[in-house]
């Protein structure tokens, strides 16, 4: 193989009514090829009802430098969160 | 399958690159300690990405290779449903192939560069695709002892640090139990068979249970990068734990079937609550290693024909998709 086709990630619809994930990547010459090897790749045991998929290079991602800045920030709202407040046991339906 | 401790044939990791900084080695061993995952993006010392591409590609072209000894049965299989399971089989180590690819790629290097060191012989593989598949009896003895071996390499890594190489082996062990499971039930069909089918099955397990045992790879006195690859958290157990557990479990499956292990020195010792095995032939192992097996060269050659006689598909779909790609999107 002299040249790499591009590479894609591939996202899978487990059942109808759930998300697509990421479930891994391929080598493709182009977006048909992309879903037909993902469906033998990723598929051959009924793990999906729907396929997308994506050029890897068409994904931008947040730095693993950035995660502290990113969302640390969150960390000390924990007031975002129902267990935060307390109610009293005779309280019901809250 | 099929890793097999292939982390002792290649070279010494380098040391610290320069520009390296004893604080960035010290907070990602922390990481590994702490059993964070380290995933493609996250700065890591360059040894623990070479050792990686290392073990990851040579598991990879495992895969790939291990499809020829059992593809080369699937025209013959004794019935349909035999058929239908073995090409299910093999098209699960092909994938396998596929995941361990991609996985190596995300440390940076490319699909093409790995199947250049494949083709031209300077990348290893698991040693037990260098032996040949005799009989149909040798489909079962595969399935039973070398996916069997492959799946206790196998489940350690699916904690290994490093994400990508986790998550890709998480679901290589959710399809390999079946793979255990119909060698198994070959054998188990043999054994209970005619005098001869026992003969046959007996023969497979003759053939295949050395080097079986040695997929798990070199003693641990002889295993020089085990250490390392403890600390980094790539490697769980030493390759004579792994070993002694494989025996463990195996022994008493021949049994089961009524087969003798072709080690005489075989013994259950109470002491240690283990069976013991005899002396193995390392010479046989580097032997098959270094390129002198019964079938490496005829493996190599398969790997370069397939690559060589598919060239004008690939060339066909690239141009296909750059003619595509340059044709004006028409109005809807």
């Amino acid at each position: 193989m002299s040249e790499d086709w591009p590479l894609y990630e591939v996202f899978i619809r487990s059942r109808s009514g759930l998300e697509h994930k990421h479930v891994g990547s391929l080598h493709a010459a182009d977006a048909r090829m992309a879903i037909e090897h993902a469906r033998d790749v990723y598929t051959r045991r009924q793990e999906g009802v729907s396929i997308w998929v994506m050029r890897s290079a068409d994904i931008i991602a947040s730095d693993p430098e950035e995660a502290d800045s990113l969302f640390e920030p969150a960390r000390d709202k924990v007031y975002r969160h129902p267990t935060f407040y307390a109610i009293p046991e005779e309280v019901k339906n809250l | 399958m099929y890793t097999q401790a292939l982390d002792t044939h290649g070279k010494e990791p380098l040391p610290a690159a320069t520009g390296e900084s004893g604080a960035q080695a010290q907070r990602f061993q922390a990481r590994v300690d702490a059993e964070d995952k380290i995933e493609p993006k996250d700065w890591m010392p360059d040894a623990y990405r070479q050792t990686l591409i290392r073990q990851i590609s040579q598991h990879a072209h495992s895969e790939i290779v291990g499809m020829l000894p059992e593809g080369n049965w699937i025209t013959r299989a004794p019935s349909l449903r035999r058929k239908a399971v073995l090409i299910a089989k093999v098209q699960d180590e092909g994938g396998h192939g596929m995941y361990l690819y991609s996985a190596a790629e995300t440390l940076g290097i490319s699909r093409a560069q790995m199947f250049e060191q494949l083709l031209s012989g300077t990348a290893k593989y698991s040693s037990i695709f260098n032996y040949p598949t005799l009989t149909w009896a040798d489909l079962g003895a595969i399935g039973w002892l070398v996916d069997g071996a492959a799946i206790m390499n196998q489940i350690p890594i699916c904690r290994c640090s490093y994400g990508p190489y986790a998550r890709a082996m998480v679901r290589i062990c959710k399809e390999e139990s079946f793979h255990q499971r119909q060698g198994f039930e070959i054998m188990l069909t043999l054994a209970q068979g005619s005098g001869a089918q026992r003969a046959m099955a007996q023969d497979a397990l003759n053939r295949w249970w050395w080097p079986s045992i040695m997929m798990f790879g070199p003693s641990d006195a002889d295993s020089k990068h085990t250490a390392q690859s403890m600390r980094w958290k790539i490697k769980r157990f030493s390759n004579d734990e792994l070993r002694q557990k494989f025996v463990d479990i195996t022994v008493p499956q021949a049994q089961f079937l009524g087969l003798a292990i072709p080690d005489r020195e075989l013994r259950w010792d109470p002491g240690t609550q283990h069976y013991l095995i005899g002396p193995i032939d390392w010479n046989e192992f580097h032997a098959v290693l270094k390129g002198n097996g019964p079938c490496n060269r005829e493996r190599l050659e398969a790997r370069r024909a397939a690559d060589e006689a598919g060239r004008w598909v690939r060339e066909a779909a690239a141009a296909h998709a750059r003619k595509q790609s340059t044709r004006t999107p028409q109005a809807p």
